[in-house]
This record gives structure tokens, C-alpha cells and sequence, in this order.
């Protein structure tokens, strides 16, 4: 691995991890209608994480495949957010956190456009335009579900509350590596920290969902496989086949 | 009064003799309405249910390539239900009637999703048996008499047409792996061969309430030629990949030039129907949890039109 290699797969890990838990809703989304879009989003990131890894794998000078990085390794070895890796909970919860994330990602894949890293500023073209959809739907559904009922308002606030903790992660510097940056290959999080806290305000002002206090102890880990006890889970679902079967090609 | 409807109907026989397609604002028979509510209603309720036993293994899809295509097949089927829905909503029932009817067990699906998927290979076996058979059902019907439903019909058979070829290819690579991939396929297919030709419905003797929509052309093939034209196409590919039907006396015969199976077991098929087959109750349970526990969700949201709809109001 290549600290440029590491840092396109943690770009994939996030994606799929993401697209991993909405494809959890699939059958079972509270309209029709959010099925569809759900899954939507799901292929959207999962798709995104496809590219992400093949050009990951060519970085690293195609020593695995994407499906080896996907299927054969550890919780340990996976460099996703905190955040994205959280479970579903209720609507609410989903919601918020792929709110919090879409904000994020909408600005990071933006200026990850004009990568110095070609591979990348072409998959960032794409996963941007799918990003702005993906950004515009979590709204509208902040907005209703925080300006709906007193249940949606109390359930969204929970949500807000319980994964505010993953949201520092995000803009913390050390990741990727400074080589990476300079290069101009990747994008420093720090500089991006503003305009998320900008798009989130401005949503959250046209609702009654109020920040968390401000002494919330922010966790972080994910970079460094250090992650939360949800994710082991979720790989062991995901893996469970293609482990079962190393003989078989699918 | 009555001389009248009998006019009516009379004229409403010969549009559709002549090739004609009824069009929701058309007058029609209320039984004609109701059998067609009835029958679209049913077909969505199939797509949505159908989610379930496929949902079932997208997080355990075992590539990116095959996680993807899953994914997106299941999506399709929430979209054939949409589309369905809203077909049904032309003869004026309203989706949550529909789906009222669906949780208490009072509206009918196609019996083959109350069985399980415990493998992988069952993706792939329900891509080319469920889809396979469903295209054979919905070609025939998109030739229907009424138009709404005959043009999803034709819409949703793409899409029916593209999910068998994905499973066909499961099969065909699982197949091509080796001994384990082709074990995995057999086992599937054993459990899945009766089932599929289960989804038929009964023997055309059996089929209550036939004639009357052979008429209006609701329905336009008997049951029997529908399932032998399947079970036809279906064993000469299963023994392509040197697959064996299971059923001991499967035989060809020579004169009809089709195959001849055994009995289906009715019994089965019965219990499966009247709400107690394999997975009646665990499929019911996770679609009424979906709709009760979203409650609260389509409720903000209408909630929120309210506010917003008053307040565009006052501003004007
Ligand atoms: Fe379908
Ligand atoms: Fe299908």
C-alpha cells in the first residue's frame, strides 16, 4: 500500500460502507417511494465505491482485486468514517447521518474534481452530480421529518444528538498523508470543515432541530481501523459468501 | 334501468371482441372493475412481497459486480409495484386500501414468494425459474383488454426479460466454476422446480371464475398451456447445464412433442395460497412492520405539506 493507495480506498470504504447499510432498507422503507429512492442512492455509492477501488487496486500496482479488498479484510484493515458504518436505527437516524455524510461528500467530491490524480478527478465528476441528488433528498427529509410532527422532531433531534460524535472525523488532519495532499492529489478535510458547517446550519435553521451541546466528546478511529463495534458485523454479513466459497468465482 | 346497463354492456362485449382497449373514464361492468382491481392489485402485491425473499441476500451478494446487479433488480420490482399501484389506482381503489388488503391477509401474491432463499444460487434460480414463468403470465396478459394494465404490462416485461438473463448468468458462471457452484445450483433448483410451476395456479378444471374474463379478455390463456409452455423451454436448459429436473418421472413425449411431469402437489400449493406456506406469516410480518413502524414518517411528511402548503397560502 501506497499512502495514495490508502487514500482512495478509504474514499471507497466510505462509499460502500454507506451504501452497504441503505441497501439494508431495501423491502422495508417506510413509502414505496423511499424504497426506490434508497436503493437509488445505495447503487449510487456502491457504484462510486466499484470505481473507487479499481483505481485503488491500479495504485497499488494490482496486487488484489477490488472484490480481494472488499471481501478479504478485517474490520481492522477497513479505513471507513465512523460515521457511515452506524446503524440504520429509524428513518431519523438513517436520515441524519446520511445528511451529515452527503454534506460532507458533496464539497470533498467537488474540489476532488480537479485532482492532480487524473483516475480520481474522473471518478469525482460522476459521484459529484450523483452526490447533489443524494444531498438535495437528505434535506428535504431533514426538513420534514425536523419541521413535521413533535414525534419526527423528537426522533431527528435523538438522531442529531447520538451521531454528532462521529462528525469531527471527518475535517481532523493526519489523513491522508501530507505527500498526498501536496501532490495535489487529495484534499486536505481541514479546509473543508467551514462549508459542511455552513450546509448544515442552513438546513437545520429552517427547522426546530438544534445543534448538540457544544462539549460532545468527538470519537475518531476509522482512518486507522480503530472503529466502532457495528462494522465487524456488518463485514461478517457481507463477507460471509464469498469466504464460505474461495474456490468459486461468482 | 337495468335495460339500459344491459345496452351498455352489450356494447362494452363488442369493443373489446373487436380489439378494442378500455380506458379508465370508459363505462364498464362493476365486475369487470372489480376482477381487474382484483388481478393488479395482486400483480403489485407479488412485486412487493417479491422484494423480500431477493432482499434477503443483497448484503451478502458475494461481489461488487453481483451486489450491484441485485441491488438494482430489486429496485426494479419496487418500481413494477409503483407503477402497478398506480395502474390499479385508475379504477378508483387508493394504495393504502390496497395495501390495507395486502396486511390482512385478505388480498392474494403469487405463492411462489412464500418460499425461502437459503443459498446464493437461489438468486440465480429465481431470476431464470420466478422471472422466467412471471414473463410468460405478463406477455400473455399485456394483450389485456384494459389499457393501464396492459401498457405496464409491457413496460415491466423489459425489465422481466433483463432479470432472467442476470439469473440465467448466475447459474451459468456458478455452473462453469465447478463441482461446489454446480452443487449449490442443483440444490436450488431442486427446491424451486415445483414451486415455479405452482405460480400457473391450478389446473384449469380447478381455475373458478375463468370464462367470464376469458370474455374480457383479463385473462387470455388457459393455466395448463401457460405452464407447459414453461415447463417446456425450462427443461431443455436445465439439461444444457446437465441439470436434472427433479421429478422421477419427467418424460418426453413423442406425439404432443412436449415434456409430461408428474402431479404438482396440490396440497402444497393449497396451504401456500390460503396463507400457511413456508414463509406466509414471516412475509406478512416484516410488510406490516415496514408500513406500521413508517408511520410516524408518512405522517411528518404530510404534516409538513400542511404547514407548508397553509403558509404559501397566507403569503399570496
Ligand atoms: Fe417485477
Ligand atoms: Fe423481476
Amino acid at each position: 500500500m501506497t499512502p495514495l493507495s490508502e487514500y482512495l480506498l478509504s474514499l471507497a470504504d466510505d462509499r460502500l460502507i454507506l451504501g452497504h447499510r441503505l441497501s439494508e432498507w431495501c423491502g422495508h422503507a417506510p413509502i414505496l417511494e423511499e424504497d426506490i429512492a434508497l436503493s437509488n442512492i445505495a447503487l449510487d455509492c456502491i457504484g462510486q465505491a466499484t470505481f473507487l477501488y479499481e483505481i485503488a487496486a491500479e495504485a497499488e500496482g494490482n496486487v488484489r482485486t477490488p472484490d480481494r479488498m472488499v471481501y478479504f479484510r478485517e474490520a481492522i484493515e477497513y479505513r471507513n468514517l465512523l460515521l457511515v458504518e452506524q446503524p440504520n436505527g429509524d428513518f431519523a437516524r438513517t436520515i441524519v447521518r446520511q445528511f451529515l455524510y452527503d454534506a460532507f461528500g458533496i464539497s470533498l467530491y467537488d474540489r476532488l474534481q480537479t485532482s492532480s490524480y487524473a483516475p480520481l478527478a474522473a471518478v469525482a465528476q460522476k459521484a459529484h452530480k450523483e452526490l447533489r441528488y443524494h444531498f438535495r433528498h437528505s434535506s428535504q427529509w431533514m426538513l420534514r421529518l425536523g419541521d413535521g410532527t413533535d414525534e419526527s422532531i423528537q426522533r431527528t433531534q435523538h438522531a442529531l444528538n447520538e451521531l454528532w460524535q462521529y462528525t469531527d472525523e471527518m475535517f481532523i488532519g493526519g489523513f491522508p498523508a501530507e505527500e498526498v495532499i501536496g501532490s495535489g492529489a487529495a484534499i486536505d478535510p481541514r479546509t473543508l470543515r467551514t462549508g459542511w458547517r455552513n450546509s448544515v446550519d442552513t438546513i437545520l435553521s429552517r427547522t426546530a432541530l438544534t445543534l448538540p451541546e457544544k462539549d460532545i466528546r468527538m470519537q475518531s478511529g476509522g482512518r486507522n481501523g480503530r472503529h466502532t463495534e457495528h462494522l465487524g458485523h456488518l463485514l461478517t454479513e457481507m463477507q460471509s459468501v464469498a469466504r464460505s466459497y474461495p474456490e468459486i468465482t461468482w | 334501468m337495468s335495460e339500459n346497463i344491459a345496452m351498455m354492456e352489450e356494447q362494452f362485449n363488442r369493443r373489446i371482441a373487436e380489439g378494442e382497449t378500455i380506458e379508465p373514464n370508459d363505462w364498464m361492468p362493476d365486475k369487470y372493475r372489480s376482477q381487474l382491481k382484483r388481478l393488479i392489485s395482486q400483480h403489485a402485491h407479488s412485486e412487493i412481497i417479491g422484494m423480500l425473499p431477493e432482499g434477503n441476500w443483497i448484503t451478502r451478494a458475494p461481489s461488487l459486480r453481483r451486489k450491484l446487479a441485485l441491488l438494482a433488480k430489486v429496485q426494479d420490482e419496487a418500481g413494477h409495484g409503483h407503477y402497478l399501484y398506480s395502474s390499479a389506482e385508475t379504477l378508483g381503489i387508493s394504495r393504502e386500501e390496497m395495501f390495507g388488503q395486502l396486511h390482512t391477509g385478505k388480498a392474494k401474491y403469487s405463492s411462489i414468494f412464500n418460499y425461502p432463499t437459503l443459498a446464493w444460487a437461489d438468486m440465480g434460480m429465481i431470476g431464470w425459474l420466478v422471472d422466467g414463468a412471471a414473463i410468460i403470465n405478463q406477455t400473455t396478459m399485456a394483450k389485456c383488454s384494459y389499457g393501464p394494465y396492459s401498457r405496464a404490462l409491457l413496460r415491466i416485461c423489459k425489465e422481466e426479460n433483463f432479470h432472467k438473463k442476470q439469473g440465467m448468468e448466475i447459474i451459468a458462471t456458478l455452473i462453469a466454476s465447478g463441482e461446489q457452484g454446480k452443487a449449490m445450483v442443483q440444490e436450488s433448483f431442486n427446491r424451486f422446480w415445483w414451486p415455479t410451476l405452482m405460480m400457473f395456479g391450478p389446473h384449469d378444471a380447478n381455475s373458478p371464475n375463468s370464462p367470464d374474463m376469458m370474455k374480457w379478455k383479463i385473462k387470455l390463456k388457459g393455466n395448463d398451456e401457460l405452464r407447459q409452455r414453461f415447463i417446456d423451454m425450462t427443461v431443455e436448459q436445465a439439461q444444457a447445464w446437465g441439470l436434472t429436473v427433479p421429478d422421477p418421472k419427467l418424460r418426453f413425449n413423442e406425439q404432443t412433442r412436449s415434456w409430461e411431469t408428474g402431479e404438482i402437489d396440490w396440497n402444497e400449493f393449497n396451504a401456500v395460497i390460503s396463507g400457511n406456506g413456508p414463509c406466509n406469516h414471516e412475509r406478512l410480518n416484516v410488510r406490516r412492520t415496514a408500513h406500521d413502524q413508517g408511520a410516524w414518517v408518512r405522517e411528518a411528511a404530510r404534516a409538513y405539506e400542511a404547514k407548508h402548503r397553509r403558509s404559501s397560502e397566507t403569503a399570496e
